[in-house]
């Protein structure tokens, strides 16, 4: 086919994948968003099928059929309360795809005995690097959220001097191979140190901090795959792979205000290695906490007519979105007004409570952003806190020596009443006690919150009866 | 040169766009946009299937065939589960 035909096929497939961005802006074209995006692949692969380059089609049958068949599987099996680390697996591949074929543009140049240019030399060793880091570093990931790998920080002493030596080495490696093109052996030295550095930099980030290091690598895969469009000279992969990359790059912003927290303070730690200060927790809790049962919960709840519930990772993990659900329904059927109030970083990924919420069919009116709930807490009757903890820390207003000061919060405090939904008194994940759970207007409900939340709406049906 | 200056000043003004186009995205459609963005991120594809498709010696073959594979699921993947998870979000009107 004409190059000319080519390239503006790619344009094209370029203008329906920025389309679909767009019309993923709002829930109701979201779906036609993600259908412009994929209508714009399958157009640029199958122009590219077309090349006259290529003169053998087997191996890439075989490696369409296969990759198919993966996706598929993957994508229809995961359950959603996985998705977190699906996203995650998904974005090493994308990356480790980038750096192979950074590699295989660089044996076939070489093996044809043509010349190196310093941008396709530059292009490959950053693509190499880059698509490496990302694929062990969203391995790490996805293992910690799959329960695989311990979930707590790493920690060792000297860790700091061991990811910066690391990364000289990579980038000596990097520089070899762009001013040496004899140096083969540093093209796979490469690969092997890179994949060191992307363990050693996701190994000690903690589960709470997985909002930020999946969305970087979001980030980092469309880089790679901007690299390697430098590599090919390639302008569809550097629009698709910078989109990606800017996109990854926001997200990582919003994920890091929403904590109040730097971008390095989150790579480098420092968080979830904290130990709780137990004697802090001794004078806010003593005797002020006040534990609740599942039938005054209900009581609570049938004299409402405004009721909030702020969910967290705990909901995930006790999977008790379906309770919720149950609750929520006959709550409205009751003419209760039920909303509620997602946190930013609530969960393991950007979005995760929504995704939970949207899959037991709560409509997505219903799910508030922290600046239009806070608000209205004051109008709550009973605001149910279920699986958060530091998303609702008070702390983060009042105390400015608090690791998390200045992280904005849910202001559930500000309800007539509020019920926590804990197994226990333990603090969260940036290790400092909660004074709401000693609130005066605080009720605790220490259960498991799938069994809490049904024994609840249990009691409730029969106070109804 | 002139070729890299002219990719460059694509890459740049393209990470403007993405900058533009993301920022509007609401909270929570921030899962799927992840997912979703994720597959675009497979469109290295095109470059492993050029590569695949030229056989050059064992070593490439073998490079761009994993790439392919990596590359095809990433997309496939990337684009169904955003499609499942979007199906899931309804408004009030049709539960």
């Amino acid at each position: 086919m004409n190059p000319a035909v080519v390239q503006l096929a790619y344009l094209f497939s370029c203008i329906l994948f920025i389309a679909g961005f767009m019309q993923l802006s709002r829930p109701k074209t979201a779906k036609r968003g993600n259908l412009l995006g994929a209508s714009g692949m399958l157009l640029a692969i199958v122009v590219t099928l077309l090349d006259k380059q290529i003169v053998s089609f087997e191996i890439i049958l075989v490696g369409l059929l296969v990759g198919t068949a993966l996706g598929i599987f993957t994508a229809l099996t995961t359950p959603m309360t996985a998705m977190p680390q699906m996203v995650g697996l998904l974005n090493g591949f994308g990356g480790a795809a980038s750096a192979l074929v950074a590699g295989a543009a660089l044996f076939e140049i070489l093996s044809l005995g043509n010349p190196l240019t310093l941008q396709f030399r530059i292009a490959t060793a950053a693509s190499s690097l880059i698509g490496t880091l990302t694929l062990f570093g969203s391995l790490v990931a996805a293992g910690k959220l799959q329960g695989l790998i311990k979930e707590s920080p790493i920690r060792y002493k000297g860790e700091q001097c061991i990811k910066l030596l690391v990364l000289f080495v990579c980038l000596f490696l990097g520089s070899m191979l762009t001013t040496r093109p004899d140096t083969l052996w540093a093209y796979w030295a490469l690969l092997g140190v890179s994949a060191l550095l992307g363990v050693l930099l996701t190994a000690p980030i903690g589960g709470a901090d997985m909002p930020v290091v999946i969305c970087l690598m979001n980030s980092y895969s469309g880089l790679a795959g901007a690299a390697t469009g430098f590599v090919l000279s390639n302008t569809a992969l550097i629009i698709a792979g910078s989109l990606v990359g800017a996109s990854g790059i926001i997200l990582t912003q919003i994920m890091c205000k929403a904590m109040n927290r730097s971008l390095a303070n989150v790579l480098l730690g420092g968080f979830g290695e904290l130990k709780e200060d137990t004697a802090l927790a001794g004078t806010i809790y003593a005797g002020r906490v006040k534990s609740t049962d599942p039938e005054e919960v209900a009581m609570l709840l049938e004299a409402a007519s405004r009721v909030v519930l702020a969910p967290g990772y705990g909901l995930a993990v006790a999977q008790a979105q379906y309770a919720v659900r149950d609750l929520y329904n006959y709550l409205t059927s009751l003419g209760v007004e039920v909303d509620f109030a997602i946190h930013p970083v609530a969960g393991r990924m950007p979005g995760h409570m929504s995704v939970l919420l949207a899959e037991v069919d709560i409509p997505y009116e219903k799910l508030k952003e922290i600046d239009e709930i806070n608000p209205e807490f004051e109008q709550v009757d009973v605001a149910i806190v279920v699986g958060a903890n530091d998303v609702v820390n008070p702390l983060a207003n009042t105390d400015p020596n608090s690791p998390i000061a200045g992280m904005p919060i849910l202001e559930v405090y500000k309800a007539k009443t509020v019920v926590v939904i804990k197994r226990s008194l333990s603090p969260g994940f940036a290790g400092v006690p909660n004074p709401l759970f000693a609130y005066d207007n605080t009720l605790m409900l220490f259960a498991d919150a799938k069994q809490a939340l049904q024994a609840v709406l249990a009691s409730l049906k029969e106070l109804k009866a | 040169m002139d070729v890299f200056i002219g990719l460059l000043t694509i890459f740049v003004l393209a990470m403007f766009v993405g900058f533009e186009v993301i920022t509007k995205i609401p909270p929570i459609l921030h899962t799927p946009l992840m997912s979703g963005s994720n597959a675009i991120s497979g469109i290295t594809i095109i470059g492993a299937i050029l590569s695949a498709g030229t056989k050059l010696t064992m070593l490439t073959t073998v490079l761009s065939f994993l790439a392919v594979v990596l590359a095809m699921a990433n997309v496939v993947g990337g684009f169904l589960i955003t499609h499942r998870m979007l199906r899931m979000f309804r408004t009030k009107g049709r539960a």
